[in-house]
């Protein structure tokens, strides 16, 4: 073989891989990244998508986001909800997760909760958020039941009061989310060999010392890529929000999602729209960073 | 079996596909972009355009329809992009940014060159001197009031003051039955609550919440409905839930006799028949400020029409325009939606055959339409920012006069 043809297929072997590739990345370049850069162009344009001559406007719509005490208020209320959902899918999952593993419940009641704890995996948002709301409003079933139980002295505005909307809409929020997280641990449970906890009964261990020592370390890997992606999904969470308050009362439910589209859909700012969703996908992005940084690790 | 051709026949076909192709390259296409159409009995649209088309030779229309909300975003990034259809269903509230994006016709010079009539449309909005849109259908929005729950809390005269209202509302709330007199929806979702039922109040006694074009919310006609609606809550006579609380909400509480008074479209008074056939309701304007005599504003919404800028088309599009605004063909589209003519010569059939819509059509020709949001900037902003403020107030954070500022400097930026 002459060096010229030896060469040749060199090349050919080495920009191979990159032709099978090819179709995918063009995929993701037209359905990913050409949205994503667009935005990112839109975030320093004055009137963008508005008018056909946008001009530049450097950082001035990233400055007047910065400026308004709302997107801080949506920011903070952005990482309640996340925070407390994340935790609480996370409380919750666990627990019915080791119910649903669990010797000590018989089996037909153990499928019966099996169904029963999914449900509201199979609900969408919109379903999720009109149960909520009828069931919160204040002439609502919650209501009743709290003052025939003597919990509540008057009807509770849930959604409606600044005081309790908040934490309303991240009730709902955890009551649709958790059976992630019990579906992964589930899994996770019965793929812990028996003998750990075999080995843990001739030491005589207590079930909470087995929960600690053998479970829980044993679930680690589940429990920290499965938070680390609910806390990016529910950060985006959207509908939940925009239905069963549109971000009010005042602004007490505002968060990035109904921000960004508030200033898109209701202000036509497109232009702090986009510097908005620009911050979205920043916060985003590091934890999904973090997210890859632990898969490698692992 | 064999089939044979003649070539005779395939001449015929050949002369008769020619034909039809250059018939229709002559045609002139024009797109109609609107959200009417899934909102009227299926297929009536379609046949008042195949009417307009037997009518005009020459000029085909091709629908393009979806729900009011996707329209509206449809009709935003087509000004945008330069590619609005060449007739399309405006609401009052889009106009000003359309107009600000250069994507509206001008349709005074259609007007003079067709000699149109001007005296027949109800109402033309103008935008900078710039006729862009006429209201081809009115959604007036009257009071709806509970004659039963009425008639239970010895409300023997239907309100017609403010005074009045808040009496009867006074009268018409027992909370510990679920029961009130009034209902708010001040959802920030749709914030429309602050035109239909709280800006409603303004117009009927002939006020304005503006003045020499830019807004007056510091004005007494603005701080009076605030603290009038101030004092309904505070005298308890508002169904709870009002910073959530949507339209169809309202319309439902409404139905299940849980309120006995709601400011409503018109259009809905079939759904509310529909829902409960035993409501024994009736419908009154709304109520003004004392000693106030003159002709009374009515709240209302429409589906208007206006002309793309970027049209290659618009003599035609006029043509449509002029069409969907003529006396028959109006009567017979708002008869269809159960709305008011956009002219004022039509008169639609079912107010003669029902008795609900008759009333309103009284309540209509007496008094005249009003909607100062149409035309504005960034109209749905300039409600939510009132509905913030408006929510404010009634969770006893500030004062009507507080409100009314901090409502006044957010709508001042935006002019």
């Amino acid at each position: 073989m002459t060096r010229q043809k030896r060469s040749h297929h060199k090349l050919k072997r080495a920009v191979a891989p990159y032709l099978y590739l090819s179709p995918s990345l063009l995929i993701i370049g037209l359905l990913m990244l050409l949205p994503m850069v667009t935005v990112i162009a839109y975030s320093f344009q004055n009137s963008a998508v508005l008018r056909r001559d946008p001009s530049f406007a450097g950082l001035k719509h990233y400055q007047a986001i910065f400026d308004d005490p709302v997107f801080w208020a949506s920011l903070w209320h952005t990482l309640y909800f996340t925070c407390m959902s994340v935790i609480f899918h996370m409380t919750i999952g666990m627990i019915f997760a080791l119910m649903l593993n669990s010797d000590r419940i018989n089996p037909t009641l153990r499928n019966i909760l099996r169904v029963l704890y999914i449900l509201p995996w199979l609900f969408t948002a919109v379903i999720i958020a009109v149960i909520w709301r009828l069931l919160l409003e204040p002439n609502g079933v919650v209501n009743s039941i709290l003052m025939q139980l003597g919990i509540i002295g008057s009807k509770v505005e849930w959604f409606s009061s600044p005081e309790t909307a908040l934490h309303a809409v991240t009730f709902a929020n955890i009551w649709a989310g958790y059976p992630l997280f019990m579906v992964s641990l589930l899994a996770g449970l019965q793929g812990i060999p028996k003998d750990f906890y075999e080995a843990a009964d001739i030491d005589g261990a207590k079930a909470y010392q087995k929960l600690i020592f053998i479970t829980i370390p044993q679930l680690m890997p589940i429990i920290i890529s499965i938070s680390l992606l609910d806390f990016i999904w529910t950060m985006q969470v959207f509908p939940l929000i925009w239905i069963t308050t549109g971000g009010g009362p005042i602004y007490s439910t505002e968060v990035l999602s109904t921000y960004t589209y508030k200033l898109a859909f209701s202000s036509y700012n497109l232009s702090q729209a986009s510097a908005s969703a620009v911050v979205i996908l920043l916060i985003s992005l590091g934890l999904t960073l973090f997210y890859i940084r632990y898969q490698k690790a692992r | 079996m064999t089939f044979r051709i003649k070539p005779a026949m395939l001449k015929i076909a050949a002369a008769a596909w020619l034909l039809g192709a250059t018939a229709a390259m002559a045609d002139t296409t024009l797109e109609f972009t609107q959200w009417w159409e899934p909102e009227l009995p299926a297929g009536s649209l379609r046949k008042i355009m195949d009417d307009f088309e037997a009518a005009n030779p020459g000029i085909k229309v091709t629908l393009v329809s979806g729900p009011y909300a996707t329209t509206r975003d449809q009709i935003s990034v087509g000004a945008a992009t330069g590619t609005l259809s060449d007739v399309v269903g405006l609401d009052g509230a889009w106009v000003n940014n359309l107009n600000a994006q250069g994507a509206l016709a001008d349709m005074n010079p259609m007007m003079d060159a067709s000699k149109f009539d001007k005296a027949q449309v109800a109402d033309i909005i103008k935008v900078d001197g710039k006729a862009v849109m006429f209201p081809v259908a009115s959604f007036v929005y009257p009071v709806f009031v509970n004659l039963d729950l009425a008639a239970q809390a010895g409300v023997t005269k239907l309100p017609s003051t403010r005074a009045e209202f808040l009496e009867a509302a006074k009268k018409m709330t027992h909370a510990d039955k679920n029961q009130y007199g009034w209902v708010l929806p001040l959802s920030l979702q749709t914030p429309s609550g602050v035109q239909n039922d709280m800006m409603s109040w303004v117009w009927a006694s002939g006020q304005s919440m503006m003045a020499n074009g830019k807004p007056d919310l510091e004005g007494k006609p603005v701080v009076d409905m605030l603290t009038f609606v101030k004092s309904l809550n505070d005298a308890g006579t508002i169904s709870p839930g009002i910073a959530t609380k949507t339209e169809q909400e309202k319309v439902e509480e409404f139905v299940n006799d849980r309120v006995g008074m709601m400011i409503d479209s018109l259009a809905h008074v079939n759904l509310i028949r529909k829902r409960n056939p035993k409501l024994n309701f009736d419908l009154i304007p709304v109520p003004v400020v004392e000693n106030y005599t003159g002709k009374r504003g009515l709240p209302y919404a429409s589906w208007g029409i206006g002309i793309s800028a970027a049209s290659k088309h618009q003599e035609e599009a006029w043509k449509l325009v002029q069409y969907l605004m003529s006396e028959k063909v109006n009567a017979k589209l708002v008869s269809l939606a159960n709305a008011f003519p956009g002219n004022v010569n039509a008169k639609p059939d079912f107010v003669t055959s029902d008795k609900a819509f008759g009333k309103a059509f009284e309540i209509f020709k007496t008094g005249y339409l009003a909607n100062e949001f149409t035309g504005l900037p960034v109209a749905e902003d300039l409600m939510t920012q009132f509905d913030v403020q408006a929510q404010k107030m009634l969770a006893g954070e500030q004062s009507p006069e507080q409100a009314a500022a901090a409502a006044q400097k957010g709508w001042m930026a935006k002019f």
